[in-house]
């Protein structure tokens, strides 16, 4: 479904990733972890293209999308991300959040997409929410109204760039169960996050990345139980007290 | 009494009120037709100072810098005198409305521009990835948002275009202050002309500016 081959990513003369490759499947639930600044995030980006890559290849649902004029926008309809940020569109309220892009891009007529949107709402619980804006939200719930904001174009892949990591911590549990929720569903997802319950939970694999590279990855039993490199071990009794 | 405000030099302009009235209105149309001129431009060129190519933020500049740099008076002079050997020649009022379009398009570009760059970057990148193009982005994302921060700036250069549109006066443009000059040059009853004409402008641009205040009070409470 995804797949990386040699990517590299500079930012000025930092050496940010240094020759990533990486297959994603379909259906298959993968986590990143790894220390900050280790270049996750930037490669979660990557699989979208909001990073562009310094050399190599990213190939998403069978499109090369680092290839001229590749159709970038196009593939990008069935990628959705969730953000450290949310980034929910202040201007609009949570239901139009759900509703513009699949009517402007999509051509979704706007009372399907309405009607969608409010179904999608309900499933994270904010139904009663739709005619709110979001800043009248609390962080979780703001999260959770990105959740259905990504859902609604009814993605094949989802994207999540430190979906907790901006929350109070009172909050963060309620965003992770919208995750685990959609876990179950079979929809291909790649997450970067620090909240190893999670990855233990649904993880297929969980990848390990430290200083641009990835460093080791595997069934959250082998990881957690019996990680080989030094520095996962290293990292994994910092993050697990 | 025959001081400059003497009374039968305001009987004799308000026998001939119908010329400051045709000026007014075409300084009017001036000002209007300029400003969705100078918005349009103002608009396209702001958007441009914001594009990751360098080639595009390159036309921003030479635009925005040109223009600010050089007088409006120059600039309209060029469009009247120079036009005409290329073998363009604009009626006197289009000279008016691409003159001030033109050089206020240019500040419009600036606060735009920063209008623009005061939003999140996060939110063309929550755009971007959900498949929007980048002008799409901007104009259902972006330019809304923006919209909110410019307002107040914008409205004053409203108010300044309005004033500058009595350059045309220089170049016999028909307008409010083109006809104030003309009239009272035939009778020398410069006072009441002057003070008429600008009482007019203030008529115009008080209330503006007024506005600009008031926005600016509410997106400081909204913020």
């Amino acid at each position: 479904m995804i797949q990386l081959d040699g990517i590299h990513k500079h930012f000025g003369a930092l050496h940010v990733l240094k020759g990533i490759d990486l297959t994603v499947k379909s259906g298959e639930k993968v986590v990143v972890i790894g220390p900050s600044g280790s270049g996750k995030s930037t490669l979660i980006r990557c699989m979208n293209l909001l990073e562009k890559p310094s050399a190599g290849k990213v190939t998403v649902d069978g499109v090369e999308i680092t290839a001229h004029k590749a159709p970038v926008a196009k593939v990008r309809q069935s990628v959705a991300m969730v953000f450290q940020q949310f980034n929910l569109y202040p201007h609009k309220t949570v239901l139009e959040n759900l509703t513009l892009a699949p009517v402007l891009i999509k051509g979704v007529p706007k009372a399907e997409a309405e009607q969608t949107g409010l179904a999608i709402l309900d499933r994270v619980g904010l139904k009663v929410k739709a005619n709110a804006y979001p800043s009248q939200l609390s962080g979780g719930q703001q999260q959770r109204v990105a959740i259905a904001r990504a859902l609604a174009m009814r993605p094949k892949i989802m994207l999540f760039d430190e979906p907790t990591s901006a929350l109070d911590p009172e909050m963060i549990q309620e965003v992770l169960d919208v995750m685990v929720d959609l876990a179950h569903e079979g929809i291909t997802m790649v997450v970067v996050t620090h909240e190893m319950g999670f990855a233990r939970q649904v993880a297929d694999r969980v990848v390990f990345m430290d200083e641009g590279e990835i460093l080791e990855q595997g069934t959250p039993e082998h990881f957690f139980s019996n990680p080989t490199h030094e520095r996962t071990k290293l990292f994994l009794s910092r993050i697990l007290r | 009494m025959n001081g400059p405000f003497a009374w039968f030099k305001w009987q004799a302009l308000f026998h001939d009120w119908r010329i400051f009235a045709e000026g007014f209105g075409n300084t009017l149309l001036v000002a209007v037709l300029g400003l969705l001129l100078a918005l349009a431009l103002g608009v396209f060129f702001g958007v441009l100072g914001t594009t990751q190519q360098k080639s595009f933020r390159g036309l921003n500049r030479v635009y925005v810098e040109f223009i600010q740099n050089t007088p409006l008076v120059i600039q309209v002079f060029f469009l009247y005198n120079g036009f005409p050997h290329l073998g363009i020649m604009l009626p006197v009022l289009s000279v008016g409305i691409l003159g001030v379009g033109i050089y206020h398009g240019a500040y419009i570009a600036e606060v735009v521009r920063a209008g623009i760059q005061s939003i999140h970057r996060g939110q063309m990148e929550a755009a971007l990835s959900q498949g929007f193009s980048f002008w799409a982005a901007m104009r259902y994302v972006i330019l809304p948002q923006a919209g909110r921060v410019v307002l107040p700036p914008l409205t004053n250069q409203a108010v300044s275009l309005i004033k500058n549109t009595s350059v045309l006066a220089m170049i016999a443009g028909g307008d409010l202050m083109y006809h104030a000059d003309s009239w009272s040059a035939d009778n020398i009853y410069y006072g009441p002309a002057y003070v008429t004409v600008g009482l007019l402008y203030l008529a115009l641009c008080f209330p503006l500016a007024q506005l600009a205040r008031h926005l600016e009070r509410k997106s400081e409470v909204s913020v």
